[in-house]
């Protein structure tokens, strides 16, 4: 569990990327900290790894203050995959993915067989381990990054818009995978988007964030549907627009469900 | 063309190749000072480079005076030794260290500044010390650069080390010396091209040498790579978040 109480980030430009925020964030689910641009998403969540100092208030990862860690060690123990992948050019896919199980001591031959099954786990294939980044897809770049944000077997997984630089049809295959890896993991993950429909689709618990990092709502996807605590809210997850306004008709005497343009969108199951 | 005939000549003169003051003899002084002298600038300009680039800290003092170091003129400066410390090859390395540390300084951290501040913090987000981000990423990444500032330091320190006999200090400027008092101008246009020589062979084997540096990921990047994808963005100005040391 990750709490945040009446956490600060003031940036020494004067900025306040985050005011007063509290929340908590359970363990071994999919939080997804939603908003749009500016926010405060991804400050919230580099204080998590202390790659952003916090100015005030107090961040505990179970129980425990994290400003009492030393933060070389806490980021090695907290998986961190971020938007561009953020791997080192200069070193092949294996040699990147054992970056931290090396750091923390594991013997190179240990830590590559364990990078060739992570491989498998991110769905790419194991011939590519020999390549360098450069020689990738972006979106087999991106797998790689999540290879690597599991290397060393972290409780906390951060995710920065992981999917935002693919097409929709890769992007689309990198969430059920992701979706799949939860299903057998169970990390505690934090993952960050701007995008509702992503939000909505992996997270169990998802937070509404406007700026200054203040939170809109937070719950579960289908409290946040059925009840938008204001129009911000209503609004930023389309439901003004009517895009999530469907409704059933009946064709053939199957109940059809179609969306506001009475556009079908699927058959209800009874 | 006369004269060139006469300057080779002159060189290849079994007399004037070996013994204590022939051609060989005054190429390895030569090399001494060239080598010597860069190799003491590196000590004290490539650490205090890396520093800069890894922090940031120092940067305008490290371009002003690497500027002013750069705008004194040698001889003044080896004269002005040579009458301090005596003549001798103290004067000369001194002046020559002093002419070589401002491109190692910037080839140094322009090396460091020129990766990718994401990969940069991509690295520390991943658990690595402040020593490992430097050791393992911005110093692989930035040696390309590094070497062509050694690169230039050893030709700048090549090419002027023919002062050295103005404070007796030897190397291939007693030739050229030699042959202005004597009016030989075979000596004087032979000792020319040894020295020509001498900084395009070093000039061709750091170029392999830079080349051989570059490393391997970012070259296969740039061979492999057929679809346009823009050059990576370097040091950006005001990229949003780079909190976190
Ligand atoms: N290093 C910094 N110095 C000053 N201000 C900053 C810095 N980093 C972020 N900010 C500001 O803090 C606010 C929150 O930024 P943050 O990057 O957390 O937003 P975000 O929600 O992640 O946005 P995006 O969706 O565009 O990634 C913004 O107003 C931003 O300009
Ligand atoms: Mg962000």
């Amino acid at each position: 569990m990750i709490e945040f109480r009446t956490v600060t980030k003031k940036f020494p430009d004067g900025t306040v990327a985050v005011d007063e925020l509290s929340l908590v964030i359970p363990a071994r689910q999919t939080t997804v900290l939603v908003g749009s641009s500016g926010s405060g998403k991804t400050t919230i969540l580099r204080m998590i790894n202390r790659m952003v100092e916090k100015t005030s208030g107090d961040i505990e990862i179970d129980g425990e203050d994290i400003y009492a860690l030393n933060p070389v060690k806490l980021r090695r123990s907290i998986g961190y995959v971020m938007q561009n992948s953020g791997l080192l050019p200069h070193r092949k896919v294996i040699d990147n993915v054992t970056t931290v199980p090396v750091l923390n001591g594991v013997k190179k031959a240990q830590a590559r067989e364990a990078a060739l099954t992570l491989l498998d786990t991110v769905g790419l294939d194991r011939s590519l381990a020999e390549r360098y980044p450069s020689q990738l897809s972006g979106g087999q770049q991106q797998r790689v990054g999540v290879a690597r944000g599991l290397a060393a077997d972290p409780n906390i997984l951060l995710m920065d818009e992981p999917f935002g630089a693919v097409d929709p049809i890769v992007r689309s295959e990198l969430q059920q995978e992701l979706i799949r890896i939860q299903r057998d993991l169970g990390k505690t993950i934090v993952f960050v988007t701007h995008d509702i429909d992503e939000a909505f689709l992996l997270g169990d618990q998802v937070v509404l964030l406007e700026k200054g990092g203040r939170i809109a709502q937070q719950g579960t996807p289908a409290e946040i549907l059925s009840r938008p605590t204001s129009d911000f809210v209503a609004t930023f997850i389309g439901a003004d627009r009517g895009r999530r306004a469907l409704r059933v008709e009946v064709v053939n005497g199957r109940n059809v469900v179609v969306d506001e343009d009475g556009r079908p969108t699927g058959v209800l199951q009874s | 063309m006369d004269l060139f005939l006469d300057g080779f000549a002159w060189i290849f003169d079994p007399a004037h190749l070996s013994g204590p003051g022939g051609i060989w003899a005054r190429i390895a002084e030569q090399l001494s000072y060239t080598f010597g002298a860069v190799a003491i600038a590196a000590v004290i300009a490539i650490p205090l480079g890396l520093w800069i680039g890894h922090t940031g800290r120092g940067r305008d003092i490290a371009v002003l005076s690497s500027g002013g170091l750069r705008a004194l003129p040698s001889l003044g400066l080896l004269i002005i030794f040579a009458l301090g410390i005596g003549i001798g090859f103290k004067a000369p390395l001194l002046t020559f260290v002093i002419l070589a540390i401002p491109s190692l300084l910037s080839g140094a951290y322009a090396g460091v500044e020129a990766v990718d501040k994401r990969t940069v913090d991509a690295a520390r987000a991943q658990g690595m010390t402040e020593w490992q981000v430097l050791t393992k990423v911005e110093l692989p990444l930035g040696l390309p650069l590094l070497i062509g500032g050694i690169r230039s330091g050893v030709l700048q320190v090549v090419a002027t080390a023919t002062l050295a006999y103005f404070a007796s200090g030897g190397a291939l400027g007693v030739f050229i010396n030699d042959g202005l008092k004597t009016r030989d101008y075979a000596e004087l246009i032979g000792a020319s091209i040894v020295v020509t020589a001498l900084a395009l062979v070093l000039e061709g084997i750091f170029a392999l040498l830079q080349r051989l540096f570059v490393p391997r990921g970012v070259t296969a990047g740039q061979i492999t790579e057929v679809r346009s994808r823009p050059v990576r963005p370097r040091a950006v100005v005001g990229s949003p978040i780079q909190e976190g040391k």
